[in-house]
């Protein structure tokens, strides 16, 4: 059970922090020119975030209370292999659901 | 392109094939929200102040799993770092609009308004700034009403869905399926390998620091082959 203090310190947090990053630059610098290196680095955060919090999920999966579980393994290969060759996020979801319930029904 | 469209209908219409990605997503947290205990109005709450999927995500995951408050606003807050990328992006084009259009803008700085918003902006060389504003509202409006919408439906049907339908790992799949299309350089594979490495070998660290551990060596690593790549062709 979530508590109520911590969750709307994480709502108003997270609403505040996420507006002040998409401001920061419109707002606050301009037309001065940014330095390279922190675009450089702002350009993976997506593709570097992203897979760390999903790795652990994947390979320690929560309902199997933390065992490696085939069906959930293959469905996230699946979907991370059918978004890289498609470029299509809908396909890669669907082909990832398809996967996780066909192996659930042979294996369970 | 056709002369016809008023900027704001060219947003729209740029915008409205993103609702297929938008709407499941927003289904999905309105479920995940309600699954982990929230109200309807906390978790309409997420979807309104913050405008962020895969942060809200972030933060109910972890909030559900009982780390530290700090550490689960940081962990949110760092995915959320690329927002600083699309701002600094829209700098040029935007940044001698009024201050409270700059502020409403950014409220709304969502990843599809930015994608397509960029991408035309370069296009049309043409445009003042009122036209890219115009532009920019019409692709929010295609697209941000149905993330309100998706969460407050999948919130209501949430307690609905049986545990036969493995929700606990829509949230792994949604996130594989935002990264497999966005590796499309050798720095990208590297920074998503290195971090999925780095998080499982942090994964022993208090309080889920490993995440965000990862993610800034991820950051870095992805900077780094970049800059060598470059160099290379120079």
């Amino acid at each position: 059970m979530i508590d109520n203090i911590s969750l709307w310190t994480v709502i108003i947090g997270l609403g505040l922090g996420s507006f002040g990053l998409r401001f920061v630059f419109l707002g606050f610098v301009g037309d001065r020119p940014i330095p390279e290196w922190i675009l450089r680095h702002l350009r993976y955060t997506a593709v570097a975030i992203i897979p760390a919090l999903v790795a652990p999920l994947v390979i320690m999966p929560k309902a199997t209370d933390g065992a490696f579980d085939i069906p959930r393994f293959s469905a996230a290969m699946v979907a991370l292999l059918v978004g890289y060759v498609t470029k299509n996020v809908i396909w890669s979801m669907v082909g990832g659901a398809a996967t996780l319930y066909l192996m659930l029904y042979l294996l369970g | 392109m056709a002369n016809s469209n008023s900027p704001f209908k060219l947003g729209m219409i740029r915008g409205y094939p993103f609702i297929l990605v938008v709407l499941p997503f927003a289904l999905l947290f309105g479920v995940v929200g309600t699954e982990a205990g929230l109200n309807l109005f906390e978790v309409m709450a997420f979807s309104i102040v913050v405008v962020a999927g895969a942060a809200q995500f972030t933060a109910v995951q972890m909030l559900s799993d009982n780390i530290p408050t700090v550490i689960a606003l940081l962990s949110s807050l760092a995915v959320n770092l690329r927002f600083a990328m699309y701002s600094a992006s829209l700098t040029p084009y935007l940044g001698d609009a009024p201050l409270w259009k700059r502020a409403s803008v950014a409220y709304l700085l969502v990843d599809q308004a930015y994608a397509v918003s960029a991408i035309e902006f370069e296009k049309q060389k043409g445009w003042l700034t009122n036209d890219r504003l115009a532009f920019f509202f019409g692709a929010v409006l295609a697209v941000v009403p149905f993330w309100f919408l998706g969460t407050l439906v999948g919130a209501l049907v949430g307690s609905a869905i049986p545990p036969e339908f493995a929700l606990d790992f829509a949230l792994p799949i949604c996130f594989l399926a935002m990264i497999g299309p966005a590796l499309r350089t050798l720095a990208h594979v590297g920074a998503a390998f290195t971090a999925a490495v780095m998080s499982i070998v942090l994964v022993g660290m208090p309080h889920s620091l490993g995440i965000l551990s990862a993610g800034l060596i991820a950051m870095a690593v992805g900077a780094e082959i970049e800059r060598r790549m470059k160099r290379g062709k120079a």
